[in-house]
C-alpha cells in the first residue's frame, strides 16, 4: 500500500466517524424507548455497503485501492464495534435483559445478512 | 437572537464536535489499518479485527465510565467523549469487517459463527472490564484523595 493510499483511507475513516456521529445524532433524536436504533442502522448499512464493495472487488470493477479506501476506511469509520458493545452492556446493567441479547445478537445476524447479500449482488456485477 | 446558533443546535449538528470526530476516527482508523497490516489474517480467520474490536470496546468502556463519574457530558468531558470515544474507538473498532468476514466464513460452518458470536462474546466481556476497571480507578483515587485530607491536618501540625 502508498503512504497516499493510507492517508486517504484514514482520513475517509475520519469522515465516516463524523457520518456517524451526524446520522446516529438524527435517529436518536426521532426515536424513543431503550433499542439503540441509530447504531443499528448505521452497522447494518454499513455492511452492506462493505459487502457490496467486496462482492465488486472480487469482480474487478473496482480497483483494490478504492476498496482500502472506501471500504477500510469510510465503512470502516463509519461503522463501529465499541459503542454497539457499550449499548448492549448498558442494556445488561438496566437489567433489560431480553433487550440486550436482541440488540447484541439482532445486530450479529442481520448485519452478517446485508453483508452476505452485499457480497452475492456485488458478485453478480 | 444574541446567542450563537451553534450554542442552541443539537451536538451533532455542532461542526466543531463534528471536526473532533473527524480528528479521532482518523487516527483510530489509521491505527486499525496499522494492526491489520504488522498481523496479517492467518489461516483466514481475521484475528487483528478481533483483537482491534475487542481493544476498542474495552477502551470505551474506561473512558464512557471514567467520564460518567467525572461529571456531565459538557465542556471537555463532552470533547474528549467525541474526539476518543465518538472518534478514536469508534475509528478503530468496525462492524462492517466483522459482518462481511462473518458472512464469508459462514461458508466454512462453524469457523464463521464462531468468529461472529465469538468477538460479540469476548468484546462484551471487555467492555464490561473497562467499566469495571474504571470503577477500580474511580475507587484507587477517591481513597488516595479522602487519605490525603485525612492526612492533612498532621502534616499541618509538624510544621
Amino acid at each position: 500500500m502508498t503512504a497516499l493510499v493510507f492517508i486517504a483511507l484514514a482520513l475517509a475513516g475520519g469522515l465516516g466517524a463524523s457520518a456517524r456521529m451526524l446520522l446516529d445524532g438524527f435517529i436518536t433524536s426521532r426515536m424513543s424507548g431503550v433499542m439503540p436504533w441509530g447504531t443499528i442502522a448505521i452497522n447494518v448499512s454499513g455492511s452492506l455497503g462493505l459487502g457490496l464493495l467486496t462482492g465488486l472487488v472480487g469482480s474487478q470493477i473496482l480497483s483494490e485501492a478504492w476498496q482500502l479506501i472506501i471500504g477500510t476506511g469510510f465503512l470502516g469509520g463509519y461503522t463501529t464495534f465499541s459503542t454497539a458493545s457499550f449499548e448492549t452492556i448498558r442494556l445488561v446493567q438496566e437489567r433489560k435483559w431480553a433487550t440486550s441479547l436482541v440488540n447484541a445478537l439482532g445486530t450479529l445476524v442481520t448485519a452478517t445478512a446485508a453483508a452476505g447479500l452485499g457480497l452475492r449482488i456485488g458478485g453478480l456485477a | 437572537m444574541s446567542k450563537a446558533p451553534s450554542g442552541d443546535s443539537p451536538v451533532h449538528l455542532r461542526l466543531p464536535y463534528l471536526g473532533l470526530a473527524l480528528i479521532g476516527g482518523t487516527l483510530g482508523t489509521a491505527a486499525r489499518e496499522a494492526i491489520t497490516l504488522a498481523f496479517p489474517s492467518t489461516s483466514g480467520i481475521p484475528w487483528a479485527i478481533f483483537a482491534v474490536n475487542v481493544l476498542g470496546a474495552f477502551l470505551l468502556g474506561v473512558l464512557l465510565d471514567a467520564l460518567a463519574r467525572m461529571g456531565p457530558d459538557e465542556g471537555r468531558r463532552r470533547r474528549l467523549r467525541i474526539l476518543i470515544g465518538t472518534g478514536f474507538t469508534g475509528g478503530f473498532t468496525t462492524y462492517s469487517a466483522l459482518a462481511t468476514d462473518t458472512a464469508s466464513l459462514l461458508g466454512e460452518g462453524r469457523v464463521g459463527i464462531g468468529y461472529g458470536l465469538g468477538t460479540v462474546l469476548v468484546g462484551g466481556i471487555a467492555t464490561w472490564a473497562g467499566i469495571a476497571a474504571a470503577i477500580a480507578l474511580h475507587g484507587m483515587h477517591h481513597a488516595t484523595v479522602t487519605r490525603r485530607t485525612v492526612d492533612a491536618p498532621q502534616s499541618g501540625d509538624s510544621l
